[in-house]
């Protein structure tokens, strides 16, 4: 194996935190081996690696979840022992999570000062002094954030400044965010760029998690790779190309970043005329053909995944109409939609894309009770057989097919999601953000797959938050804007700039 | 089969709780197997230490004494695993056997009152069904409210007074005292166990009974997934007070009694069968096997403790403390199983 650059490159300071030849398993399962690691004052440092390549559990070591089976965990140089994450946290490491918890009904100054609020006389709460210290907090944080306003509605992006102000608050030296920028919006996560950036000249050392390879570049000083629960580097950033750190990820070239394929585009699969929900997306229209994938850009919020549900008939739209194959759908029926061959990926796979705790090919089953069925009673060598096909078909890592389809990585989650769908045959397939949370490798695959699939004919809707993954895929793009469609892209035209300007409203409307 | 990458991916998920909620699963899987266990063991017990237990005249006994409670059991099992509850089934009931009653009373024929009271099931049941997925309501809170009113239903059809001039044409078809020929299966307890076939069938081996999982477990994909869930749900509540309401005129003639309170607190013992076999009241696991075995268990106790004249109250005690047992058990099963595999995973809880 090529190992550039192994061991620490040189740091800017001393560390503040760090691992030494951590090593953990999980019964025979070593999640990582020997591993090193160094967190600077003042740096923001980059970790990288597919799923499963120990990230998740460097992480963990590192916030006093695990304790390592050989190795150290040195703070200020000294070694320590954290005998739970409040020890972390109290050696002032922080971890911030994609998607934070927090206590919807209290307020923002509630949630930060949970369990330790500064107290008058009898015990009572001092709100005054409570909302003060969080107003200094966003003050610290260049944010505009109300110390009263309830959790409740508030953004992601909101929840994880409330998280990073918690942090604060505990006079954090270390800061852990992993995949904070996941569900955020390009203005979003500037923002939540700058305050990271404060946070660094502050003295901080962060290490920051993310599959969008561009923000590591954007964001981080140095960047430590994983692969199968080793180090493979640890380097500076300046001079690394994308490709590069691709490489160190997965341990070979992926051939072509987006494999999109030649496809004969037909006749008009999907038709959406004037769609409209009250108050969340207005006089929609769109056509899908066979053949295209046709990309749904916008910022989150723009009411593309609502949209996507009110075609699915998940949701209710309050007029316009959906055409599949020339036949007009009725409204608010899913089982209508797949009986006219409309199949959805939706955006919350937990929740809606697979029943967790039941089995892989029960999963994949779900959509085609009919079909795996033999004088009306359900087959399960008939059910089994065809999940096992499509595992084939979709590469999908598995132990068997009778484990919950919770005990997947995210991935392969996805994959049986698309499984789940490809299995009905559909002629036209809405896929909204296949590829979040996504390894390289996986991701690759997935855009084989819809390419290939758009090439044997399916009509794909794709919606998208990743803009290379728009631009890469889509034959056209459609824009979003406040819940209407503002822009139609031809793919000649279509680059990162024009899709952000359009979505963004500051492009002329040049809807069709 | 998966790389080295992705055998870590699956030790972490099962550290993370959700190949925990796996495992609670294949144990709740086994643990119908184990109430199975427990009842052939409280029968040899039975056989061992109690005269008169084994007799064709107290099996026959035995079984047809629970006969209403088993037949609800099957749509309640359904309905809990559909993670739904239907507190009502007593009282609809009361409200067949009064309706019975009462219009035995005002001299309809047999043959006429049965599809009444039938359909007056089936009214309750869309009532129940259609606040659920209509209004939106929790089917806990709803059914609470409609016990209530059934019961008053049943009251004002009949008032306090008991019928009991039922002709013995059918009623002797009830009774533990005709029975198969050759056998100490009365004739409800031969029709429960057809239907108890039947309902096993639907559950396990149709789509049908495949979605009432994926409702139960997470309604959400289940909706995002085709599945009619609304009409489901409400023909779940549908057969059940259909059920429910047949049982009120089985009730009736059994005794041959026509009472507005027959078959007063019956709602708790099905949910107690239900849940002793194994169903999780949160939804989404069970088998029909497991909800059987847990309805006989309880009717064989019963019958133990009453030839060992064990009170009344002492019973009511006992299947009491067998459903916390049940409940409790296979957590702390669970969290023992948990704990252990964490200490060896070498990770501090």
């Amino acid at each position: 194996m090529n190992q550039p650059a192994k061991g620490p490159a040189p740091a800017p300071a001393g560390p503040v935190l760090a691992l030494k030849d951590v090593s953990k398993s999980f019964g025979a399962v070593r999640a990582l081996h020997e591993v090193s690691l160094s967190l600077c004052p003042g740096e923001v440092h980059a970790l990288a690696g597919e799923n499963g390549a120990g990230k998740s559990t460097l992480i963990k070591t590192l916030a006093g979840v695990h304790r390592p089976d050989g190795g150290q965990v040195l703070l200020d140089g000294r070694p320590v022992a954290f005998h739970g994450p409040a020890d972390a946290r109290d050696a002032g490491i922080a971890v911030i999570y994609q998607e934070p918890t927090l206590f919807p009904d209290l307020s923002i100054a509630e949630n930060i000062f949970m369990g330790r609020q500064p107290r008058r006389g009898l015990g009572r709460i001092d709100r005054r002094a409570m909302h003060g210290a969080t107003a200094e907090l966003m003050r610290r944080l260049g944010v505009d954030l109300a110390p009263e306003r309830p959790a409740r509605g508030l953004s992601i992006a909101d929840q994880q400044i409330v998280e990073i102000a918690k942090a604060l608050s505990f006079d954090a030296r270390v800061l852990i965010m992993d995949e904070p920028t996941a569900a955020l919006t390009g203005a979003e996560t500037a923002r939540l760029f700058s305050v990271v950036r404060t946070l660094r000249d502050g003295g901080a050392a962060v290490l920051f998690i993310s599959h969008r390879l561009d923000e590591i570049f954007e964001l981080c000083g140095r960047v430590t790779t994983l692969r199968d629960g080793r180090l493979i580097s640890c380097e500076p950033l300046a001079g690394l190309t994308e490709d590069d750190l691709v490489r160190r990820m997965v341990g070979r070239e992926l051939a072509g970043r987006y494999p999109k394929q030649r496809a004969t585009v037909g006749e008009v699969a999907l038709s959406v005329q004037r769609l409209t929900r009250e108050g969340v997306f207005r006089d929609v229209s769109f056509e899908v053909r066979r053949g295209e994938i046709v990309a749904l850009a916008g910022l989150v919020g723009a009411g593309r995944t609502e949209v996507a549900q009110a075609v699915f008939g998940v949701d209710r739209a309050d007029a316009g109409e959906v055409r599949v194959n020339g036949t007009v759908l009725r409204p608010g029926s899913p089982t209508a939609a797949m009986a006219a061959g409309l199949a959805l990926v939706p955006e919350d796979r937990r929740q809606c894309g697979l029943v967790m705790a039941m089995s892989i090919e029960r999963n994949i089953g779900l959509t085609g009770l009919g079909a795996v069925r033999r004088r009306g009673l359900v087959r399960r060598t008939l059910e089994h057989d065809r999940a096992a096909d499509w595992a084939v078909r979709l590469r999908l890592k598995y132990n068997r097919l009778a484990d919950a389809v919770g005990v997947l990585s995210g991935g392969n989650q996805q994959k049986v999601v698309l499984a789940k769908w490809l299995a009905t045959g559909p002629s036209v397939l809405i896929v909204d953000e296949p590829t979040r949370g996504i390894d390289v490798g996986t991701k690759a695959e997935v855009h084989r797959l819809l390419s290939a699939s758009a090439a044997d004919g399916l009509a794909v809707l794709m919606i998208s938050s990743d803009l290379p993954e728009v631009i890469g895929m889509a034959d056209r793009v459609l824009v979003m804007h406040e819940g209407r469609l503002v822009a139609e892209l031809p793919c000649r035209s279509a680059t990162e700039e024009t899709v952000m300007a359009a979505a963004t409203g500051l492009a002329g409307r040049t809807a069709p | 089969m998966g790389t080295a990458a992705e055998t870590r991916e699956a030790a972490d998920a099962a550290r993370s709780g959700k190949g925990r909620a796996g495992r609670v699963r294949s144990m709740a899987l086994r643990w119908d197997t184990a109430v199975g266990v427990l009842l052939v063991a409280v029968i040899v017990v039975g056989l061992g230490s109690t005269d008169g237990f084994g007799s064709a005249e107290n099996l026959a006994f035995a079984f047809n004494d629970i006969v209403e409670v088993a037949v609800i059991a099957l749509p309640m099992t359904l309905l809990v695993v559909a993670g739904q509850v239907d507190l009502s089934v007593a009282s609809m009931l009361g409200l067949g056997s009064a309706l019975t009653g009462a219009l035995w009373n005002a001299g309809w024929a047999f043959e006429t009152i049965v599809p009444v009271v039938l359909l007056a099931g089936v009214a309750g049941g869309l009532l129940n069904g259609w606040l659920v997925t209509r209004v939106g309501l929790p089917s806990l809170a709803v059914t609470i409210g409609t016990l209530a009113l059934y019961r008053g239903l049943a009251s004002v059809a009949l008032g306090s007074d008991a019928v009991t001039d039922f002709p013995d044409t059918y009623a002797r078809w009830t009774v533990d005292t005709t029975t198969v020929p050759g056998t100490f299966l009365t004739y409800p307890v031969l029709l429960f166990a057809v239907l108890a076939v039947i309902t096993a069938v639907v559950l396990h081996a149709t789509g049908f009974g495949r979605s009432l999982f994926a409702i139960g477990s997470q309604e959400k994909a289940a909706y995002f997934a085709g599945i009619r869930v609304k009409r489901i749900k409400l023909l779940l509540f549908v057969v059940t007070g259909l059920f429910a309401s047949f049982t009120g005129v089985l009730f009736t003639l059994r005794y041959g009694s026509a009472r507005a309170d027959n078959g007063l607190g019956f709602e708790m013992l099905v949910i107690a069968s239900v849940l002793l076999g194994g169903i999780d009241f949160d939804g989404g696991k069970g088998t029909l096997f497991g909800a059987v075995a847990g309805v006989l268990l309880i009717g064989v106790l019963k019958n133990l403790l009453t030839l060992n004249d064990v009170a009344n109250e002492v019973q009511v005690i006992v299947t009491g403390l067998l459903l916390v047992a049940s409940v409790l058990t296979p957590r702390v099963i669970a969290a023992v199983v948990g704990r252990r595999h964490r200490r060896a995973a070498g990770t501090p809880s």
